[in-house]
């Protein structure tokens, strides 16, 4: 069992330099020298070579101790962002991001969840009736709503027309009302392609020997989705759960833009409207290292739960 | 019952295919007729829908209707383009790391799964950032172009899994097994006897993909990274947003219900081709299962 641990951890760090390469190719290579943009509208060519030097772009790109290749990695390491166009340090602004991002997924998160995993048992128990159809016809139409109709409804009726939340975030109000919103939208979006999923997962479960076996020996209903489907249904649901965790820390990209809650999103909203590379590159490269790091978890937890590949 | 809803979802997908085409048309050989001419002003500025314009009017007095009827050629051509750059880079990744497996496998396995770590908007934001105001070999790369190649080089992951786990399924299939044994050359067996055998995966995904790049489309548009001139769906709804203050719904209401259909007909098709083509994958329950 610790060698499969330790032979996943070991296959992280291929990923890891792989990320990196791919930031760099992006960014440094095709991005190329952005010390102009960097420096604004007329400018000597002394600000521009500082600039060069403080973002190391005067170095070479691969051929030396000293390349931008090497100095790309060294950096993503230790966590060393530079600064961003506004010469803000690229970490300082994450870490202030990272809290208002959280207040609005992880509500959002622990919502669909909860209510999708459910709905999803309460499906499977109504199998092949009327209330089964129109839940996937449901399901389907809210998959095919583009997100961003959901959250202009959602703001233009629930806010501005009938007043019941604020409109766009204020420091005066607390985070709470804040966010409320925002969240009640993101639950309802992402409930669509969610409950489809689970129901699908719960219902090939139904479908197998051991709960025909089940129902045979006259167990109920109830007894048989909680004790036996969704246990042994916790192999995909426990996938998709910890995957989402991670798109946790990035915000909802869309929600903080419309809300203007001022979270990791709403960055990456800006610095892409700004080419603000630094900042793009950081955010890529952290969302990247938590994706693998609970892949990992992921796995360890399948560990936990499936006895059988324990024994592999 | 599902029958006739697949076969209307085929209609509506044709439908949006051949307006697109028709647009492509037009354009290249300067028709003036009703989406081409979306630049001319049809009413006063934001007139809302009426006699003479269905849909009503934006800001300058386009009609909406014209507007959206344009948009489908770009949301369906950058879908389509995309498609096909994650099609070609996808199965032929897929089919040779499955094929052949070891070293070469595990460095497709390697690329795919670094590119799966990033999120997918994320990712396709990055490149498209990257990518905007570059040139390739001497081409200056428009927006849109920066769209579809964004879409398209980060799209290929999920084919290409599919793929390669269908080609290592199959390649100890008796089939497989006589055709090495009469001296058939591995190329041949990768495209006349695999690919052809797995290719039903392709065109499912195919389907069921179509519709998140319509939205990443959409998304793009959105940020103001897609088409600048033109009108895209993605761009009403981002103008929509000022709009609303001021009541006026139809822009977004237009742009919503055009990617409404296409999306609900790509899926309801999609779910189609899914259970006709492999019933274990069916959804859909007996009584009494």
């Amino acid at each position: 069992m610790s060698t499969y641990i330790i032979r996943r951890l070991l296959y992280t760090i291929p990923i890891v330099f792989g990320v990196l390469l791919l930031t760099f190719a992006l960014f440094n290579v095709v991005g190329g020298d952005i010390s102009f943009e960097i420096a604004g509208g007329t400018t000597t060519q002394q600000t521009i070579d500082e600039i060069r030097q403080e973002y190391g772009l005067d170095k070479p790109l691969f051929l030396s101790w000293d390349s931008q290749f090497v100095n790309h990695f060294k950096n993503a390491l230790t966590f060393n962002f530079g600064r961003a166009r506004d010469r803000e340090p690229v970490i300082d602004k994450i870490k202030r991001g990272i809290g208002p991002s959280l207040a609005i997924t992880a509500p959002m998160f622990l919502g669909v969840v909860l209510i999708s995993v459910s709905l999803s048992l309460v499906i499977a128990f109504v199998r092949g009736t009327m209330w089964d159809m129109l839940a996937v016809v449901v399901c389907v139409t809210g998959m095919s709503v583009p997100y961003l109709s959901f959250i202009l409804f959602g703001q233009y009726f629930l806010a501005y027309k009938w007043g019941l939340f604020p409109v766009f975030f204020s420091p005066d109000l607390s985070m709470a009302r804040n966010v409320a919103l925002p969240v009640l939208i993101g639950i309802a979006a992402g409930l669509g392609g969610n409950v489809r999923f689970y129901r699908t997962v719960m219902l090939d479960e139904m479908r197998s020997d051991y709960v025909r076996t089940a129902f045979a020996k006259g167990l109920s209903p109830q007894r048989v989705l909680f004790k036996h489907v969704l246990k042994n249904a916790m192999t995909p649901i426990i996938t998709r759960v910890v995957l989402a965790i991670p798109f946790l820390f990035l915000g909802s990209l869309l929600l903080e833009r419309f809300f203007g809650i001022p979270g990791l999103g709403y960055l990456m909203v800006e610095a892409i409207g700004s080419r603000d590379y630094p900042v793009i590159s950081a955010m890529t490269y952290m969302s990247a290292i938590l994706f693998v790091v609970f892949n990992l978890i992921t796995d360890i937890c399948y560990l936990l739960v499936d006895p059988r590949v324990r024994l592999e | 019952m599902e029958r006739k809803a697949a076969v209307a979802s085929l209609a509506v997908i044709a439908a949006y295919f051949a307006l697109a085409g028709f647009i492509h048309i037009a354009e290249a050989f300067d028709w003036q007729i009703g989406p081409t001419l979306w630049r001319q002003q049809a009413g006063e500025s934001y007139s809302p829908p009426g006699a003479d314009n269905i849909f009503g009017t934006d800001i300058f007095g386009q009609s909406v209707l014209r507007k959206t009827l344009y948009g489908a050629k770009i949301s369906i051509t950058v879908a389509l383009l995309a498609s096909l750059i994650s099609i070609a880079i996808g199965v032929p990744l897929g089919a040779i790391g499955g094929y052949f497996r070891g070293f070469v496998d595990e460095i497709i396995v390697w690329i795919y799964s670094t590119l799966s770590s990033v999120p997918y908007i994320l990712l396709i934001l990055a490149f498209a950032v990257v990518l905007r105001d570059r040139s390739i070999f001497g081409h200056k790369l428009t927006g849109i172009t920066a769209v579809y190649l964004a879409i398209g080089l980060t799209s290929w992951v999920g084919i290409c899994r599919l793929i390669r786990g269908e080609v290592i399924k199959h390649k100890n299939r008796e089939y497989i097994l006589a055709a090495i044994s009469y001296g058939c050359s591995r190329r041949r067996i990768i495209f006349r006897h695999l690919l052809p055998n797995v290719f039903h995966l392709v065109i499912i995904d195919f389907s069921l993909r179509f519709v998140s790049f319509i939205h990443a489309e959409v998304i793009l548009s959105f940020l103001g990274l897609g088409e600048a001139n033109r009108p895209s769906w993605g761009a009403m709804i981002n103008d929509a947003r000022t709009e609303l203050s001021r009541g006026v719904w139809w822009q977004m209401a237009a742009a919503t219900a055009a990617i409404f259909v296409i999306s609900l007909a790509l899926n309801i098709f999609g779910d189609a081709l899914r259970d006709s083509f492999d019933p274990k994958l069916r959804t859909r329950v007996e009584r009494g299962s």
